[in-house]
């Protein structure tokens, strides 16, 4: 059985790389994408499943937090079943979109802020070495630099160090880690390729 | 005809690289440099097992449908290993992930684990978690467990945005070890604020060699230091040809 799907694996992995580059096999390669993004649908009603039950087994076991299990289970089964009832572009599924949602993401977005700017105080704390100084003192110029003051740009941080910095050097390390993780990405999709490493199962 | 053919010469060149060096490392000890991070998660999978506490692996929100699949893939790697080494432990590691595909790959890779360890009974299909399937319901799913669940590591691996700092954040509460890599900029730099060793850029394809995943692992990583320096001989050369051109 591993055999069979580490054929299978390989053989469409060849395909859809060997689409970028013949025209030929084109065809087979949006095909075997259609097929990955049907299943990437499907995956998505598994993973809800495995997520309820997962909250459900820590009701059961009446887990710390099993309220907000409860809560999550509620939920998720209201806005299925109304949803399925209204359709989405009703206007109460609408509301809950634009009324839960998008303000409970907005104040996580909040929260994040409040915590990016504990993790900077506590930086020092965790991390008493240069790459830790120079870190705060290059977000600390670059925030000076970019704060809309009433007096408008600070003269040379908000005029030429903060452009020197965000552009020159921000940007070249920037490159050099995104080509860094693209060479990892390269050979990580390899030994996919050649099935060394199969994360559909087998040994 | 060379922009079309160029990439695919690059992979045919990588791929003949690492069957080569792959053959050559079975036979040699692998010498890596010293990632405190990783020596780290070495580490805390011995202690894991001895201590009765649970790792946490959260393996982000990358999709294997786009360029992100890269670092979910390592991820899978590393928490194949993971699962083996903890399998045994009476707290077995959870895996969280904030895509359907990743989740149901890292279900069927934490089972692979424990077949391996031969202790297939053990294996609990809810220890492999898809806790949101939006950047921030991913994190705010993923932030209950070091809070809930007796866990002493957070590791994080694969693709994170700036919400990994929500699930940082609620570890470091819980005072637990933090080890966290992502291929995302801003995902790193908030990784890096907020943990005690974070992995830079190309560090988070390197964890299964350090885990001793095998030769192929060692040998990915001896392969990109060649197609780095590659990478700089060509920037180099270009460089100075259009500075020879202008001259």
């Amino acid at each position: 059985m591993q055999v069979i799907t580490a054929f299978i694996a390989i053989a469409s992995g060849v395909l859809v790389l060997g689409g970028y580059f013949f025209p030929a096999l084109a065809g087979v390669q949006t095909l075997l994408l259609n097929w990955a993004i049907i299943l990437a649908g499907v995956a998505a009603i598994v993973g809800i499943l495995n997520l309820t039950s997962v909250h459900m087994d820590k009701i059961r076991r009446g887990e710390k937090g099993s309220a907000y299990s409860a809560l999550l289970v509620i939920g998720l089964a209201a806005t299925f079943f109304f949803g399925m009832i209204l359709r989405p572009q009703h206007n109460v599924m609408q509301m809950v979109l634009n009324g839960i949602i998008v303000p409970v993401e907005a104040a996580l977005m909040g929260l994040l802020t409040v915590s990016l700017l504990y993790a900077a105080i506590r930086l020092l704390r965790r991390r008493t070495d240069m790459m830790g100084v120079i870190f705060l003192l290059t977000a600390a110029l670059l925030f000076l630099g970019s704060a809309t003051l009433p007096f408008g740009d600070i003269p040379l941080i908000g005029t030429l160090i903060r452009p020197w910095v965000s552009q020159i050097l921000a940007l070249g390390g920037a490159r050099g880690i995104l080509i860094g993780v693209a060479l990892g990405a390269l050979t990580t999709g390899l030994r996919v390729l050649f099935a060394v490493d199969r994360p559909y199962g087998g040994t | 005809m060379i922009q079309t053919f160029l990439p695919l010469v690059t992979i045919l060149f990588a791929a003949l690289l690492l069957v080569a060096i792959t053959l050559w490392k079975r036979n040699s000890p692998a010498r890596l440099r010293d990632i405190p991070a990783l020596t780290r998660l070495y580490r805390m999978l011995g202690l894991s097992v001895e201590d009765g506490t649970r790792l946490h692996i959260s393996l982000g929100r990358g999709s294997l449908l786009d360029a992100r699949g890269g670092s979910a893939l390592a991820g899978l790697a590393t928490l194949r290993i993971i699962a083996e080494r903890t399998s045994v432990s009476d707290m077995p590691a959870v895996a969280s992930s904030g895509d359907p595909l990743l989740g149901l790959l890292t279900q069927d890779t934490l089972q692979a684990g424990y077949q391996a360890a031969g202790v297939d009974e053990l294996y609990i299909p809810t220890t492999g978690r898809i806790t949101g399937l939006t950047p921030f319901g991913f994190a705010a799913g993923a932030m209950h467990i070091p809070q809930n669940e007796k866990v002493a590591t957070t590791i994080m691996l694969g693709h994170f945005g700036p919400e990994a700092a929500l699930l940082a954040d609620a570890s470091d509460r819980e005072s637990l070890t933090i080890i966290g890599a992502s291929d995302n900029l801003s995902g790193q730099a908030v990784l890096f604020a907020n943990t005690q060793d974070a992995l830079i850029g190309e560090e988070l394809f390197a964890a299964g060699a350090y885990l001793g995943a095998g030769a192929s692992h060692v040998a990915s990583l001896t392969v990109q230091d060649i197609l780095r320096w590659l990478v700089i001989l060509a920037m180099l050369g270009g460089a100075a040809i259009k500075l020879l051109g202008t001259i």
